[in-house]
């Protein structure tokens, strides 16, 4: 069960390489050694950000072999889900209580 | 937890008045109980408007009068159902392929002539699964990323 604490992701990516990892990420899923070759940082600062962004739900990782895929998680729609679960939380309750005040009040 | 359990959204909940009255304020006042920081306009809203028919869209209009069209109107039969899309991708801007829309259906149920249950579903939300290949494209720029988790911080922190 991931806790996906709402401050994690806006954190995660306040570091340009981060968000350097990332859109990497985003176009294919990529080894830690592959993002080392193609960013101007180390092996071990990219497991480093890896974890931060893991941390967040950011990213997944598999093991293949020796290596380790990342990949952007697709529990991306999870965290549009939470946001829309929120949404329509406090939509709905607002709108119970404009349906059930009197009815003289339109503005 | 499941893909498929993810990408619906379930919500019910009764109020005190007929189905008629729970139908219409639902569509007539949606602008009164969206809340607020739900807004893709470069302006204050002015005011949402739901246009009460399939083919319609409901729509904000700012104070500068802009306009943004975020749902279209699906299915409009009052006073017992009303289904319309979601055209707001994950970022937080306007999706102009339904295919990566999800949709919203809201149901109303009498239990008594004074009392209505109201079962809202919003399906397909994976539907919006594309968005994250955008993600490489909006993610340096303070449109992308860094708003959308704005927003979603600020639905815990202006929240209840």
């Amino acid at each position: 069960m991931e806790t996906y604490q709402a401050g994690d992701g806006w954190d995660a990516l306040g570091d340009p390489t981060r968000r350097a990892i990332l859109a990497c990420l985003a176009e294919r899923p990529r080894a830690v050694g592959e993002l080392a070759a193609e960013l101007p940082i180390s092996r071990p600062a990219v497991s480093q950000h890896l974890k931060v962004l893991k941390d967040a739900g950011l990213v997944t990782d598999r093991a293949a072999g020796t290596r380790r895929v990342y990949r952007l998680n697709p529990a991306g729609v999870a965290a549009m889900r939470d946001q829309l679960d929120t949404f329509w939380n406090r939509a709905l309750n607002d709108y119970q209580d404009v349906t059930e005040q009197p009815t003289e009040e339109r503005s | 937890m499941t893909q498929a359990a993810a990408a619906v959204v379930r919500r019910q909940i009764v109020v005190e008045a007929p189905i008629e009255r729970a139908f219409a304020v639902f569509t007539e006042r949606f602008g009164d109980f969206k809340p607020p920081e739900h807004n893709l306009l470069g302006a204050a809203i002015a005011e949402t408007v739901f246009e009460p028919k399939v083919g319609g869209h409901i729509y904000d209009r700012g104070v500068d009068g802009s306009e943004c069209r975020w749902a279209r109107v699906l299915a409009f039969e009052p006073p017992a159902r009303v289904v319309f899309s979601w055209d707001i991708g994950p970022t937080w801007q306007i999706e102009t392929d339904p295919d990566n829309t999800s949709e919203v259906e809201v149901q109303f149920i009498a239990e008594t002539p004074y009392r209505t249950r109201v079962e809202l579903e919003h399906r397909h939300i994976d539907r919006h699964g594309p968005g994250w290949q955008a993600v490489s494209d909006g993610i340096g720029n303070d449109q992308g990323w860094p708003l959308y988790l704005a927003r979603y911080v600020a639905l815990f922190t202006e929240g209840s």
